[in-house]
């Protein structure tokens, strides 16, 4: 079964707070490498029949309207994984 | 009698607390539920605080698409009186009621106080029984109160008097400029992260000089409301 991966990030110039203690755990932990952190959401839409132009179109449609605030999110990514890369 | 509906949705917490303050207010409190396209023929509507639907998402936007809100959206754009407190601003701003967006709380904590607020704009439909300017204490409590918009925006709302509300003495979640609450242009749509039917009685309020417990300026948002309905009837 077909999945499309949508991909949504906070906006770069927001404050995430999330990513903020996640990075702190980090520097606690010892790697120093690390200096920042962002949280996003992936999301996975298994569809049923294949992706064609229609159903992506839709899939765009729901990532802009219902699966992103574009206030406060971007959508950075939709892609298809076919049933081989799932 | 004027009939306030009340949406409970899932996870909404202070439901009961909203219907108990129009009550209290000399209003009828009309239970109205999430899942149904009725709005029971009631003047105006709380959407209530709470969790609905977990949080799930963003909060507010699984219940911003629920049935009722159809119906909310249209009643809203005729011009009827609509409070959303604390996750019901959290549905009005995913409903595209109001503008911008509200994030987790800057520090990451989740903070309850009670809460010094300045009234900004006393001519909506839910402040109207308030004087411009008036310095008010009200519960709040909330884990993503954070309000933001583009600084566009931000303009925008203060040029046009929109800001409804502004923090005081501290700011409680790293809203930008302060902003507590909104109102849209007609000044029948109102949201605030603050909640206001959790100062309503004597004895279940904020402290105030006077005596603990004693704060009740919640009770003038509901007031304010039954007065419009009667105004525009």
């Amino acid at each position: 079964m077909p999945t499309i991966v949508v991909e949504v990030m906070p906006k770069p110039e927001l404050l995430d707070p999330a990513g903020k203690a996640v990075a702190a755990a980090i520097a606690r932990s010892g790697v120093g490498a690390v200096d920042g952190v962002r949280i996003g959401k992936r999301f996975e839409l298994h569809v049923d029949g294949p992706v064609t132009d229609e159903v992506r179109a839709e899939a765009e449609r729901l990532a802009a309207e219902l699966l992103s605030n574009d206030v406060i999110e971007d959508v950075i990514g939709i892609s298809v994984l076919d049933e081989a890369d799932a | 009698m004027t009939r306030v509906g009340v949406v409970t949705f899932p996870g909404s917490l202070d439901d009961r607390d909203a219907q108990r303050a129009v009550r209290i207010a000399g209003g009828e409190p009309v239970a109205l539920w999430h899942g149904e396209h009725d709005l029971h023929g009631v003047d105006a509507i709380v959407l209530p605080g709470g969790f609905s639907y977990g949080d799930y998402l963003r909060c507010g936007a699984i219940a911003a698409r629920s049935p009722i809100m159809a119906e909310i959206i249209d009643a809203a754009h005729a011009g009827m009186p609509v409070l959303g407190i604390c996750n019901g601003f959290q549905v009005l701003v995913e409903a595209h009621l109001l503008p911008g967006g509200l994030i987790r709380n800057d520090h990451g904590d989740f903070v309850c106080r009670d809460q010094r607020l300045r009234v900004e704009n006393a001519g909506t439909a839910w402040t109207s029984r308030f004087e411009p300017g008036q310095e008010i204490t009200i519960p709040l409590k909330n884990g993503e109160g954070g309000y933001i918009a583009t600084d566009d925006e931000l303009d925008r709302l203060e040029g046009e008097g929109l800001v409804a509300f502004r923090y005081l003495d501290v700011n409680p979640n790293g809203s930008l400029r302060d902003i507590a609450g909104l109102t849209n242009a007609r000044g029948n749509v109102v949201g605030l992260m603050p909640h206001p039917e959790h100062a309503v009685e004597p004895g279940f309020g904020p402290d105030t000089p006077a005596a603990m417990s004693s704060g009740v300026d919640g009770l003038e948002f509901f007031r304010s409301a039954l007065e419009s309905v009667l105004a525009r009837a």
